[in-house]
């Protein structure tokens, strides 16, 4: 948080739909290597901020700029390549392939895919490189064993480590983390929260986590954004921002 | 102006009765998601049955407009909703299209086996006056509309009177008015979903019928390719509707009409746009409606809340087979190919190996699907448009520039793959049926603009195209003409394969995965597509040159009318859109199943002249059984294949080859078990090894990953 830049700026994002009002003017600053939380009921805007982000929604008003540049029009994929990557709430991994096949697709288009050409002549074949790569971030997230696996035939909890390794190929400068807990037991969050320590301890990477489990939170995030139909309604480091009255009654009041 | 006028309200009963296509696609669109490509073909059974009764058995008036409308329409709807469309509602739509495109192929050719081969010329009206002009109304006004003008707009004021009847004051018109809004939050609410699908299924079957009678009389003979051109240009009007607002779709219609009918009146009969534009009008709406009517391809989304909890789509078919069958299926495609190769050089007689030439030059067009629809998950149906491109610039090219033929088809590929892409760049904004809608609009813009040109297609004489001679080799030789197409065509299927396994294949298969997680990762969806489109259209154009020069000359209508577009890809898909063996098979199978039926149902017909002294009766079942059929029953069983589709999206050949391959390893397993060897891991067949349970069971269902994670807090 020292540096002067902060490696994603969006400034006052507003977005509606058909009348809802989804996000109102929401400011969020990520600088290079922090984790960051995002909190807030369900319906609070928290996926379509990632959305508005990552470029699958074009906001109505507001600004994204993204390590000294304006991502405004463009579209997700250039955005990718610049260096922000995300995971999906409702899982989304490419059906019919397997495991590792995943990883491969994600390391090839890290550089913007190959020539067409290469594949005409047969020469697009993966590399022992990548695929070195690969197998060493199944590795490092314990998925060594269904790397030849159909992704159909995974559970929830490793579906969501495979979506994690997949936008980690890419080598990302921030990982937007759309509620990886969701949908998994105990166990699986507390090792889901000792992966992303690892994987942050490792390359650095800045992360913005979107998360319901207070205590997976607690435990990352060192400032906390919280939102609130559309709205933002705290922001601070993590301990301060969970004491605040305000948030206890829009959030930790309403059953969590 | 008056004159404008006049010819505006010409155009009116044209209109109402693309209004009344329009309106009954929209209700089984928006009541059961199908988007009901042989709408045009149940309108043309309602006409053929009109016909028969009315003129053959020369029933009065009353009884044949009930029957054909009131009884066969609705019948027919019933049918297709019980039958297939109700067991259809969780498939996708891709399905669904491919589905009502088997019946599209499928249904004419039944109503010709029931009802003769014969053209039907005349079609008898919907009114008693026999000449139409002699009742005019208003009389002695400008305005002038005859007895069955006058009919059609009546008829069209009274369907839709009495669906805003049904729709505003009855407790099932709610319902089904609800449907049309919003399905899934209707299914939410506990409304029995499929009685409304299948009255909407009845209702809108009545209306294809009373359209198709109505719109008889406008022809001179009967014929299923008008009564789909009819319906491609009802398309516009449900485009124009925003596929839902049936008033819109209402107003669509008519002014698709006038605005027809004003054209015809304006434009200089013998001009180019006379000519091509005219009748290409309705087309060219569907197409630009279609990229840019606001509302059209978003509309669904923005209105369903529900959109974000519906159950994700089922996953893309298994493309995940063990080592064991992929080796097998490859060394029994080698062994296949080259026993079919020696076969054609040493065997087969002169005809035989025309139509399996044939079938190996469609074998390239049909790879052409296998890279648009297999690996691109796009379903195009201008593909024999794209053969047509190949083949006119192979004829051009060689008639102009005196090029080498070998050359000029490779040319022709190129500037159909480059057609392709430029297509591609507008129309891969749509997805899934709006896709299929716009190169179907593309296809007949193509025939109804490109195709009369002199310049083109050589206008009524076909263009010559020789066959060419490479070095020492004639290739007038047919065997070595053979040779020639099988050579291409390995080649086409290698590019396909090599194409499949490497960078852009794998980008494409994320695509069809999920869009929006492959371009997280930094995949552009439009480089990979426009890629797709192009291949594609490269690979349908250097076999559209082939095929031209094989036969000796491009001649649209025998060889690329864009309905065969259609038969190939429900050829393929059945066969399977992701394999190229699948595509091989389906290009020899379209020429030869027809002449294998044909020579099977030259059997009784021998029987029977061989054995004078059979039982009269059975003499008379079987001399029912007619070679002339052949063609007609091929096309019926191709229809009737597209309809496994939705059950197998993986092809017949797939489920066949994996099918196969348990009984083998059934059988291996049986003799291993009476023959007790030390059981090792490695002895395993793959199909019971745990790291790789990959059966097509498993494939097929939903993925347990897909279905559990969805707002979970
Ligand atoms: N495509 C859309 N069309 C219309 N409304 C939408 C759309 N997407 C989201 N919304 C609405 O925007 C609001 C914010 O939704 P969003 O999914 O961003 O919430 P969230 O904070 O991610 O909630 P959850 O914790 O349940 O995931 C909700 O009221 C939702 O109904
Ligand atoms: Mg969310």
């Amino acid at each position: 948080m020292s540096e002067a830049q902060a490696l994603l700026e969006a400034e006052r994002i507003t977005k509606r739909f058909a009348g809802i009002s989804a996000l109102e003017e929401v400011t969020v600053e990520v600088h290079r290597g922090e984790l960051v939380g995002l909190i807030g009921p369900n319906g609070a805007g928290k996926t379509t901020l990632f959305d508005c982000l990552s470029g699958k929604l074009r906001p109505d008003e507001g600004d994204v700029r993204f390590d000294g540049r304006s991502l405004v029009g463009l579209p997700v994929h250039r955005r990718a390549r610049l260096g922000l990557a995300r995971t999906f709430q409702r899982i989304e991994l490419f059906s019919g392939m397997n495991v590792r096949d995943q990883l491969l697709v994600a390391e090839r288009a890290r550089h913007g895919g190959g020539s067409f050409l290469r594949d005409a002549v047969g020469l697009s074949r993966p590399t022992a490189d990548e695929i070195e790569r690969c197998d060493r971030m199944l590795d490092l997230l314990g998925l060594t064993p269904d790397a030849d696996r159909p992704i159909e035939s995974l559970s929830l909890g490793r579906g969501r480590l495979v979506e994690l390794g997949r936008a980690l190929m890419t080598e990302p400068k921030l990982l937007f983390l759309d509620e990886p807990s969701s949908g998994l037991d105990r166990r699986e969050t507390h090792d889901m929260g000792t992966v992303l320590q690892a994987v942050q301890e490792r390359s650095h990477t800045a992360i913005l986590l979107v998360e319901h489990d207070v205590p997976m939170v607690q435990r990352l995030a060192t400032r906390l954004y919280v939102l609130d139909a559309g709205h933002l309604i705290a922001s601070g480091p993590t301990r301060e921002v969970l004491d605040d009255p305000a948030v206890r009654a829009a959030y930790l009041g309403v059953g969590v | 102006m008056i004159e404008i006028l006049e010819l505006a309200v010409r155009g009116v009963p044209t209109g109402c009765v693309f209004a009344l296509l329009a309106v009954g696609l929209v209700l089984t669109y928006k009541t059961s998601g199908v988007f009901n490509l042989a709408f045009g073909a149940q309108a043309y059974v309602s006409a053929v049955v009109f016909y028969e009764v009315r003129k053959e058995h020369e029933w009065p008036l009353l009884p044949a407009a009930l029957l054909a409308i009131v009884v066969i329409g609705p019948l027919l709807g019933l049918l297709l909703d019980r039958v297939l469309f109700r067991h259809l509602r969780t498939s996708g739509s891709v399905a669904k299209l491919v589905t009502s495109l088997g019946l599209l192929v499928a249904i004419p050719e039944l109503v010709r086996l029931a009802f003769g081969s014969e053209s039907k010329k005349n079609p008898p009206p919907l009114w008693y006056v026999e000449r139409t002009d002699q009742w005019l109304w208003p009389e002695g006004s400008r305005f002038v509309l005859d007895a069955g003008q006058v009919t059609t707009i009546l008829a069209t004021l009274v369907v839709v009177a009495g669906l805003g009847v049904l729709f505003r004051s009855t407790a099932l018109g709610l319902r089904m008015r609800a449907v049309v809004e919003s399905p899934r939050m209707v299914e939410l609410n506990g409304i029995n979903a499929e009685r409304v699908s299948m009255v909407s299924w009845m209702l809108s079957s009545f209306l294809a019928g009373l359209s198709g009678v109505l719109l008889a009389p406008l022809f001179a003979s009967l014929s299923p390719f008008d009564f789909f051109t009819l319906l491609v240009a009802a398309l516009a009007a449900t485009a124009f509707g925003r596929l839902s607002s049936i008033p819109l779709t209402l107003l669509g219609g008519i002014l698709l009409g006038v605005l027809q009918a004003i054209l015809a009146g304006k434009l200089p009969t013998d001009s180019i746009l006379a000519n091509g534009l005219r009748p290409a009008l309705p087309f060219v709406v569907l197409f630009a409606l279609l990229l840019f009517w606001p509302g059209l391809r978003s509309a669904r989304d923005a209105a369903d809340p529900l959109a974000g909890v519906d159950p994700p789509p089922p996953p893309a078919a298994a493309s995940i087979r063990t080592r064991f069958l992929t080796v097998g299926t490859r060394a029994f495609a080698v062994t296949v190919s080259a026993i079919g190769l020696l076969l054609g050089w040493f065997v087969l007689d002169s005809f035989w190996l025309g139509l399996v030439t044939s079938g190996v030059i469609l074998g390239v067009i049909m790879l052409s699907i296998t890279v648009i629809t297999g690996m691109g998950g796009m379903i195009s149906l201008c593909q024999a448009t794209f053969a047509a491109i190949g083949a006119f610039t192979t004829a051009r090219v060689v008639d102009s520039l005196g090029m080498s033929v070998i050359v000029a088809i490779f040319v022709g590929a190129v500037v159909a793959a480059a057609v392709g892409g430029l297509l591609a760049l507008p129309v891969l904004r749509l997805e899934g049926v709006y896709l299929a809608l716009a190169t179907l609009a593309f296809a007949l813009m193509f025939q109804s603009v490109m195709v009369p040109l002199d310049w083109v297609s050589g206008g009524t004489t076909p263009l010559r195209v020789p066959r060419p001679v490479i070095g020492p080799v004639d290739l007038a030789e047919n065997r070595a003409f053979f040779v020639l197409a099988a050579a291409l065509l390995a080649l086409a299927g290698a590019l396909v394969y090599v194409v499949k396994r490497g960078t852009t294949g794998r980008f494409l298969d994320a695509l069809r995965g999920s869009e929006y997680a492959a371009a997280s990762v930094g995949i552009s969806a439009t480089r990979a597509k426009v890629i797709a489109f192009s291949l594609s259209a490269g690979i349908a154009g250097l076999g559209g040159g082939l095929l031209a020069c094989f036969y000796g000359a491009a001649n649209y209508d025998q060889s690329f009318n864009f309905f065969y577009g259609l038969v190939w890809v429900v050829l393929v898909v059945t066969a399977g859109a992701r394999s190229v063996q699948a595509a091989v098979i389906s290009g020899l199978g379209f020429f030869l199943i027809p002449e294998f039926l044909q020579r099977l149902f030259e059997i009784p017909g021998r029987y029977v002249a061989d054995h004078p002294d059979l039982p009269a009766a059975v003499e008379a079942v079987l001399r029912t059984i007619k070679p002339e059929y052949s063609l007609g029953v091929a096309f019926i069983l191709f229809g009737f294949g597209a309809l496994t589709y939705a059950k197998h999206p993986e092809g017949i050949i797939e489920v066949q080859t994996r099918a196969a391959l348990r009984k083998v390893m059934g059988a291996l397993d049986r003799t291993d078990r009476s023959q007790p060897t030390p059981a090792t891991d490695d002895a395993r067949p793959p199909d019971e090894d745990p790291a790789a349970p990959a059966t097509d069971d498993d494939a097929r269902r939903p993925a347990p990953v897909r279905t559990g994670g969805a707002g979970v807090p």
